[in-house]
């Protein structure tokens, strides 16, 4: 997995309530069976019309060329589970989203994959818009802070989760950190839940 | 041990270790007792198995099965698989044999809807974790089980170890007031909360739904209102296992049977919010005066009594440019009424609503009519046990005289990844959980409802309201 540290970046601003994974990643996409290379789908049907070409919209627009960083709204990336939804955006090249709330089987997708999710109020998000405006944006995942330079230079710090920090600065892969520091506890555990609830062993019952 | 609530028990009953105490005191190593694949979000799952030469753990807690990408008409077995579909199903049953790991194949009777077929099965119980790589794993909650939605990344880490590093949510309280009258069940009740709340007003909580309304529930209504808690950000929802659910559970094929049935019931029983249980937040419904709900927008946050109207926009200017751009999308204006609008096409099914006592529903209100002229109607079992169950009532005649297409089971048009899918423009009354933008198909606009109300519409032609159209036969 990739280890976030710091990232400086141009901002891409998606700042509309309740993306849905759906419209991250459409649907009819999934009958695609890699990981890599889905960016071209990322918000497909707000990008290109019915015969696939591009019109005019938010995501593609010149100025936001090379945006590492997504503003968006409330509860984005609810509705489906899909993982593509991360990797579309990841390899759109954004690894670090920042919402007033995120769909939370989106959020863990997240660092599952070396993107970071940060949530922040309106207001916060007004002002990293307004100084993304004038260039782009740090973050700092070990201060845990967002800078902007200009001459309105400043930086905010942001809420994260000891345990998501930590997976994320060490790129960490969930099974393998399983494996190594638990695997005798969920030996154990499953031999006193064989006790406890035998039916859950029962060969008829699996 | 101070009163606890019931996701505490179930959150308690299947920690392994705690992960950073001092750091992050919620986070915690779970125990993954029971694990549903389907074919659309478990092939990079296993790749990742593969690349890092990993095993799974304990094949037999497992379970896959195709669903989301099926054909659905009565010849899908016959006519030639649609190429990508077809692989993706063949490389589910090609990773499930190399893992050993059960497989439901689209031939076999048992083939089904995830969330439809687990419960039947018997494969979900109380008290158990179960998760799975789709977010309305939450169906499962019904029968008190700690049921979630996961990444293919955490498929893949639940294959390998039966575990998953969680952080304990916030518990919130739905409590159900009174009862709900004629013709208004669990999704008229789900639409209610989530568009009186908003969508996300359960986010980051599991939701336990309680109430005199919930204990009068089947086992099918409770499993259309825990399915429909993702839409409202919640990815957990649960109902307390009685005796409604202990009957529901005899004789289901995997379910323990004999004395193991009894001491496991004895057992799910215990699995209830203790009295004086403090709950993070709670919230109340009233049901009375509840009418049948219709979505309007793109959200099924949006959603109003069917005799309601497009509501006006909002007065903050952000969020009436939202408005209007879902207005737009949906070919509706302001103050128009929903009763009376046309549609083009009808869906029954889903793992919301797509179950016999659904079926039984949407047959009520269609039987002895026609469909009306110009209208694609289709009725699509959430599994081949209730497409043989409803055969075996004659509901499947009833659907075909009035002209509804009667399919094999799968997801169809709840998420439009085989051929069933709206035109651009096209509008139609669902049954399903989601009306995201292209949910049912580019251009496509989607109304949530019950299945009587699905029914009742295609009847019509036009949304009505289910209650005056059979009082009108
Ligand atoms: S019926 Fe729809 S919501 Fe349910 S599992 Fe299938 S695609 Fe998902």
């Amino acid at each position: 997995m990739n280890v976030f540290n710091t990232l400086t970046a141009p901002v891409l601003m998606l700042r509309e309530n309740r993306i849905d994974t759906d419209v991250i990643f459409p649907a009819r996409f999934l009958l695609l069976m890699q990981r890599d290379g889905l960016g071209e789908y990322f918000c497909r049907d707000r990008r290109r019309d019915a015969q696939g070409s591009f019109v005019a919209n938010a995501i593609d627009d010149a100025a936001v060329q090379g945006a590492g960083i997504l503003l968006a709204g409330k509860d984005f990336g609810c509705g489906s589970s899909r993982e593509q939804a991360v990797w579309t955006i990841l390899d759109f090249g954004i690894t670090c989203v920042i919402a007033e709330s995120f769909g939370e089987i989106f959020a863990a997708n997240c660092v599952r994959n070396g993107v970071l999710p940060i949530v922040l109020d309106a207001a916060a998000i007004d002002r990293l818009e307004t100084a993304a405006r004038c260039g782009g944006l740090t973050i700092d995942l070990v201060g845990s802070t967002i800078s902007w330079g200009g001459p309105d230079a400043g930086s905010i710090p942001f809420p994260i989760a000891a345990n998501d920090r930590e997976r994320l600065l060490n790129g960490w892969d969930e099974t393998a950190m399983i494996t190594c520091r638990w695997q005798k506890d969920i030996i154990r555990f499953e031999t006193a839940q064989r006790r406890a609830c035998p039916w859950l062993y029962e060969e008829s019952c699996l | 041990m101070s009163a606890r609530t019931l996701y505490h028990k179930l959150w308690d009953a299947h920690v392994i270790a705690e992960v950073d105490p001092a750091g992050d005191p919620r986070a915690a190593l779970i125990h993954v007792d029971r694990h549903l694949l389907h074919e659309c979000s478990t092939h990079q799952s296993f790749a990742s198995l593969r690349a890092s030469h990993r095993g799974v753990h304990r094949p037999e807690t497992h379970l896959a099965v195709p669903d989301h990408a099926v054909a659905t008409q009565e010849d899908r077995l016959t006519r030639p698989a649609d190429g990508a579909a077809g692989s993706q199903v063949a490389e589910l049953a090609r990773n499930a044999a190399d893992f050993d790991i059960p497989f439901i194949s689209l031939a076999d009777p048992r083939q089904g809807i995830v969330h439809v077929i687990g419960p039947e099965l018997g494969f979900t119980l109380p008290g158990i974790t179960l998760a799975c790589g789709d977010s309305h794993t939450s169906t499962h909650g019904a029968f008190g089980a700690l049921a979630f939605g996961i990444g293919a990344s955490d498929c893949a880490t639940v294959l390998a170890t039966n575990a998953i590093v969680q952080r304990r949510a916030d518990t919130l309280k739905v409590e159900l007031r009174g009862l709900p009258g004629r013709c208004v069940g669990a999704k008229d009740i789900a639409l209610a909360l989530i568009a009186a709340y908003g969508a996300g007003f359960a986010a980051g909580h599991a939701v336990e739904f309680t109430g005199e309304a919930v204990l009068r529930m089947s086992m099918a209504a409770r499993m259309t209102l825990c399915n429909m808690a993702i839409e409202a950000g919640a990815r957990i929802g649960l109902i307390a296992p009685d005796d409604v659910t202990l009957e529901y559970l005899r004789g289901r094929p995997m379910a323990p049977s004999g004395a193991l049935f009894e001491q496991a019931a004895a057992y799910w029983l215990s699995l209830r919010s203790d009295p004086c249980a403090v709950y993070d937040r709670e919230v109340s419904l009233d049901l009375a005066g509840l009418e049948p709900m219709v979505t309007w927008g793109t959200n099924p946050q949006d959603a109003v009594p069917i005799s309601g109207l497009v509501p006006q926009p909002p007065a903050e200017i952000e969020a009436a440019r939202q408005h209007g751009k879902t207005l737009a999308a949906m070919g509706l204006a302001p103050g128009q009424s929903l009763v009376g609008l046309p549609i083009d096409v009808v869906f029954i099914g889903s793992c919301t609503n797509g179950r016999i006592e659904d079926l039984r529903e949407a047959a009520a209100a269609a039987a002895g009519r026609k469909v009306a002229p110009g209208v694609r109607a289709m009725v699509v079992p959430g599994s081949m046990a209730v497409r043989r169950q409803a055969e075996a009532e004659g509901l499947d005649g009833i659907f075909r005289d009035a002209g509804f297409e009667w399919r094999m089971a799968g997801c169809s048009m709840c998420v439009a990844m085989n051929e069933d899918r709206l035109a651009p423009g096209e509008r139609c009354a669902a049954t399903s959980n989601r009306n995201f933008e292209g949910r049912q198909g580019r251009g496509g606009r989607t109304h949530l409802v019950s299945p009587a109300m699905a029914a009742a519409a295609a009847v019509a032609g036009c949304l009505v309201d289910v209650r005056h159209a059979e009082s009108a036969r």
